[in-house]
């Protein structure tokens, strides 16, 4: 599948991914994230089961200290 | 666009600014210095003389409330911006009571637990008001990770990679970069009607 990850293009040989397998694969290991699937805040505990496919857009943001 | 017509547009609109630390203090000066109509600035703590690094304020202001120095700062530089000052430790529900009218928020706190705290309540409650990161501006140097990107009703700044850390602090140059890169698209927003 080609989606959209963080502004850019990004291709996946599976068909579809949840939200857990992504960050395991792209190795995002921040613990603060903040998580939107085509403008949808997805809650931690929805990782493991909010399914991405072909065409979605993916946010992953990491929340970094410093200000 | 002449300045004149940009401070035309500009004196209408209300930018909230949640934080007065490095990035809050900076981001602020800029939107006024330009002509910014109405700013609401929230901060709960003191001026340190360890802020003065990066932080937009002076050495005689140390002991002082971080939002009454930054309103006067301001006057100072440009009476005509209209400062709305809440001295407040800033949480979800403050977060829409004080923020909700404003036509940009911009985030300048400097914990993630608060970054994350003020992207999901503005997603949540505020979802069509655009919302300005700084994430990422710890050290110095590599001027050019730092960047811009926007995702939604979110405007992310910074090099959204560098934590702050004992040997990693937050220095005026950096910090100043990404504040006025938080500026700048705040400015992208307003004059371009994004």
């Amino acid at each position: 599948m080609n989606i959209t990850l963080n502004n850019r293009p990004q291709f996946f040989e599976e068909e579809s991914l949840t939200i857990a397998e992504i960050l395991k694969l792209k190795k995002f290991s921040f613990k603060m994230l903040v998580i939107k699937v085509n403008g949808k805040l997805i809650k931690k505990n929805e990782c493991a089961t909010q399914e991405v496919v072909d065409g979605d857009d993916v946010q992953i943001i990491h929340l970094i200290s410093g200000g | 666009m002449n300045f004149k017509q940009i401070k035309e547009k500009l004196k209408d609109k209300t930018v909230g600014i949640a934080g007065c630390g490095g990035l809050g203090s900076n981001c602020a000066v800029a939107l006024a210095r330009v002509g910014v109509g109405k700013l609401i600035i929230a901060d709960f703590d003191v001026i340190e003389e360890n802020n003065l690094n990066r932080q937009y304020y002076f050495y005689n202001q140390i002991g002082r409330k971080k939002v009454d120095c930054l309103s006067e700062n301001i006057q100072l530089i440009n009476p005509g911006t209209e400062v709305e000052v809440h001295d407040i430790k800033l949480d979800a529900i403050s977060i829409v009571e004080i923020y909700q009218n404003s036509d940009v928020i911009v985030e300048a706190f400097d914990k993630a637990e608060m970054k994350q705290t003020i992207v999901e309540t503005a997603s949540k409650y505020l979802p069509k008001t655009p919302l300005v990161l700084g994430l990422g501006m710890a050290g110095w140097g590599e001027s050019n990770s730092i960047h811009c990107r926007q995702a939604d009703n979110l405007f992310i700044c910074g090099d959204e990679v560098r934590e702050i850390s004992e040997d990693l602090p937050p220095l005026a140059p950096r910090v100043g970069i990404v504040a006025h890169m938080q500026a700048n698209t705040v400015l992208e927003i307003l004059l371009n009607e994004l």
